[in-house]
């Protein structure tokens, strides 16, 4: 029996900030002080506050330590767990109280205080690679409802109530769709989970998969019940080594159990799921392309309909759900459709998890109800845009999606509301833009995405998206007219009517939505030939303001390219002609003199 | 996996291994004093000891942890038991013998073990 329980973060964050060797280096003091039989070391899945990793954190007492360092180890080791004394100057400054040797419980810091964790529910809780500790939160609780004392009726019947809509980013509703799969008659059927997550600063289906794999094959355990399919395929990118090694580890766990395989729950239904590895093409994260690059084909897509619950994989009926679906899907069938709708807004029912990333403090994983608005999210959970800057627009559904401008910030974010504000949910990324970066730029960044990405089976797709990229280009080089403005917007327009996949039909989003917001920015790129952001470099000049300069010299000396002149105490000058735009003067000088126009 | 029956019994022997890491604002907190004073006159075994009975009798809402000298060093090894609302109960010079009794009585059943207190050695 263990006294204290030391859960560290094992997702690809902290991994990759070195969680792996602290996790050595605990194991490896906890037997020198001889505290193994008392101590378990867990390496759990994402916490969500990923800025702070690496994360640890002690229970019982609840201690949350962030960016944790290998060398804190011993003292974490000798002060906490043999002696009972909690280190402060490692604990998150959130936890902290003032004068007193309590601490905060984490569920009352600002970051957590907001989320209501469903999918996110056993992440950093439970160890992904030991079944037992997912048993132990309710695991497999849900299968067993639904083999032993539900029908497949009546568990499709729960979906369709729950109000639960595809998390994938179109949020077409999961219960619809699996009464049409169940629906249609058919010697084999097979149930698909989609994680091949693209969208760039998405990373929801890693973190789950890494912390909580479990819940994802009860789910599509439960789908096959329902729609009578007995195989399942898991579409996993193999750029996510960790998650693809902790899904082979849940799914032979569970072969063990006997939670997959032969007569589940002796209820005479079989199922088992196997891992496809995708090559990591964005276009495979559309539904008919995945599949058909699960049948070793090349992932394209397909003309829909026939849609994939009447013809999907091998030509048979098929379903096909994102892995934040999936993870809600165990607590709705164990907790009721009721409890599940009781969250959300009118439509868009339960939570949502968010990616934060861009300019924003706590970088990480958010979980919240939705209609939670966006000034919630970016302010109060995710603690607001660092260095003084002010926010300026949120980016949201990756290159499919569009920005939310600060005058939007207060609209309760659901999948409506999203594209009644010429944005999307997508997946849930959430980038966040301050006043340094420019909207011209950032629409470049995704059509530059798009078009590497773009399969080329299509020409409006293949041809539109380069041109429209073209275009952009010029605009940000200082060549642009208001013609290309117009023209941009036609071809936008096209693109949306006759490319083949969303790939291609949700493209142009990025450059629609913040032509719509922020037009006066690439008006002032194409008519005085200005970037107001300052972002782009061939608009920008670097000066110097005569009155603000000291004379220091501290410019010239750091300038690499020598474009900078002038004698000691006298005002200095930047040539434009020989000045790359690095920054470094405006940099190093002390007294803000040095200005970007 | 042939029953709902058996998916339980794993629940229920692999549930003292999380219930650990659940917040619990309003548990009985048991503290042990962890210092080098503690140590040295035999709170590790105090520890052990504790955190098995109460596991063993499944206290779900019982949190044992350390603490730190309270300088009461010739006492040692203390157990602390903080109930919300109530006064908190100092044992002093423990061993896993009375720790036993101590969980029985007073964790379980709700009465103090005056003679193990601290008000009654110190006379």
């Amino acid at each position: 029996m263990y006294r204290s329980n030391v859960l560290v973060c094992g997702g690809t964050g902290c991994t990759s900030s070195n969680s792996e060797l602290i996790i050595d280096k605990l194991k490896e003091e906890i037997a020198a002080q001889g505290l193994e039989k008392e101590v378990n070391v867990i390496r759990t899945g994402c916490f969500g506050l990923c800025a702070l990793g690496p994360i640890m954190i002690i229970y019982p007492e609840g201690a949350f330590y962030s960016m944790v360092k290998p060398e804190d180890v011993p003292e974490i080791v000798e002060e906490h767990l043999l002696k009972g004394r909690i280190v402060k100057r490692l604990l998150y400054q959130e936890t902290v109280v003032e004068n007193s040797d309590a601490i905060k419980s984490l569920n009352h810091t600002p970051f957590y205080e907001k989320q209501n964790r469903v999918a996110l529910r056993n992440c950093g809780v439970i160890n992904p690679e030991d079944i037992d500790e997912y048993i132990a939160v309710d695991g497999y609780q849900a299968l067993g409802k639904a083999l032993t004392e539900m029908t497949p009726e009546q568990v499709i019947d729960v979906m369709k109530k729950s109000g639960l809509r595809g998390r994938g980013g179109a949020g077409f509703p999961t219960g619809l769709k699996w009464s049409f799969a169940a629906q249609n008659q058919a010697d084999q059927k097979y149930v698909c989970c989609n994680a091949d997550e693209g969208d760039p600063g998405a990373f929801m289906d890693r973190s789950i998969l890494e912390g909580d794999p479990h819940a994802v094959l009860e789910a599509m355990t439960i789908a096959g019940y329902a729609i009578g399919a007995s195989q399942g395929y898991i579409y996993v990118r193999a750029e996510y080594p960790i998650a693809v090694k902790r899904l082979q580890i849940a799914i032979d766990q569970a072969k063990e159990y006997g939670l997959m395989g032969d007569n589940i729950f002796d209820s005479g239904f079989n199922f088992n799921i196997e891992l496809r590895l995708g090559a990591g093409a964005f276009v495979c994260g559309e539904e008919t392309a995945l599949m058909t690059s699960i049948e070793g084909k090349r992932g394209e897509p397909r003309p829909r309909p026939p849609f994939p619950a009447l013809k999907g994989l091998f030509g048979k009926p098929t379903i096909l759900n994102n892995v934040e679906t999936w993870a809600n899907i165990p607590q709705i069938i164990l907790k009721g459709a009721d409890w599940f709708s009781s969250m959300g807004t009118e439509k868009s029912k339960g939570t949502k998890v968010f990616a934060l990333g861009g300019k924003i403090e706590h970088t990480g994983l958010v979980e919240v109800p939705m209609g939670t608005t966006l000034r919630e999210i970016v302010e109060e959970i995710g603690g607001g845009v660092p260095g003084g800057h002010t926010f300026k627009a949120a980016q949201t559904g990756g290159p499919s999606g569009g920005c939310i401008p600060a005058s939007q910030m207060d609209v309760p974010i659901d999948y409506d509301n999203l594209i009644a504000i010429g944005s999307m949910m997508g997946s849930g990324g959430l980038i966040v833009m301050d006043d340094t970066t420019c909207m011209v730029d950032i629409a470049k960044f995704f059509l530059e995405f798009t078009v590497d990405e773009s399969c080329g089976k299509c020409t409006p797709c293949r041809v539109g998206t380069r041109r429209l990229l073209e275009l952009l280009n010029k605009i940000t080089s200082g060549n642009g007219t208001l013609e290309d403005i117009d023209k941009m917007e036609e071809l936008c327009e096209y693109l949306k009517e006759n490319a083949l996949c969303a790939l291609g039909q949700t493209a142009p989003n990025p450059v629609l939505s913040t032509l719509h917001y922020f037009r006066d920015e690439y008006i002032a790129h194409v008519t005085e030939k200005r970037c107001p952001a300052g972002a782009c470099k061939a608009l920008t000049n670097y000066h110097i303001i005569e009155d603000k300069c000291k004379g220091c010299t501290l410019c010239a000396r750091n300038c690499p390219v020598g474009a900078i002149t002038g004698t000691v105490k006298k005002p200095h000058v930047i040539d434009t002609v020989k000045c790359i735009k690095c920054g470094a003067c405006m940099e190093k000088c002390k007294f803000n003199a040095i200005v970007k126009r | 996996m042939k029953s709902l029956a058996e998916l339980q019994a794993i629940r229920d022997k692999a549930r003292s291994r999380v219930t650990l890491r659940e917040g619990q604002d309003d548990a009985i907190r048991v503290l042990v004093g962890m210092a080098t004073c503690g140590i040295a006159a035999g709170a590790r075994p105090v520890l052990t000891t504790l955190v098995d009975e109460v596991a063993k009798r499944g206290l779900q809402n019982v949190m044992v942890t350390q603490t730190g000298c309270i300088g009461i060093c010739q006492f040692e090894p203390v157990v602390e038991i903080v109930e919300p609302g109530k006064e908190k109960v100092t044992y002093v010079k423990m061993t896993p013998e009375k720790v036993t009794r101590v969980v029985n009585d007073h964790l379980v059943n709700g009465n103090v073990v005056t003679e193990y207190t601290i008000g009654a050695n110190s006379k």
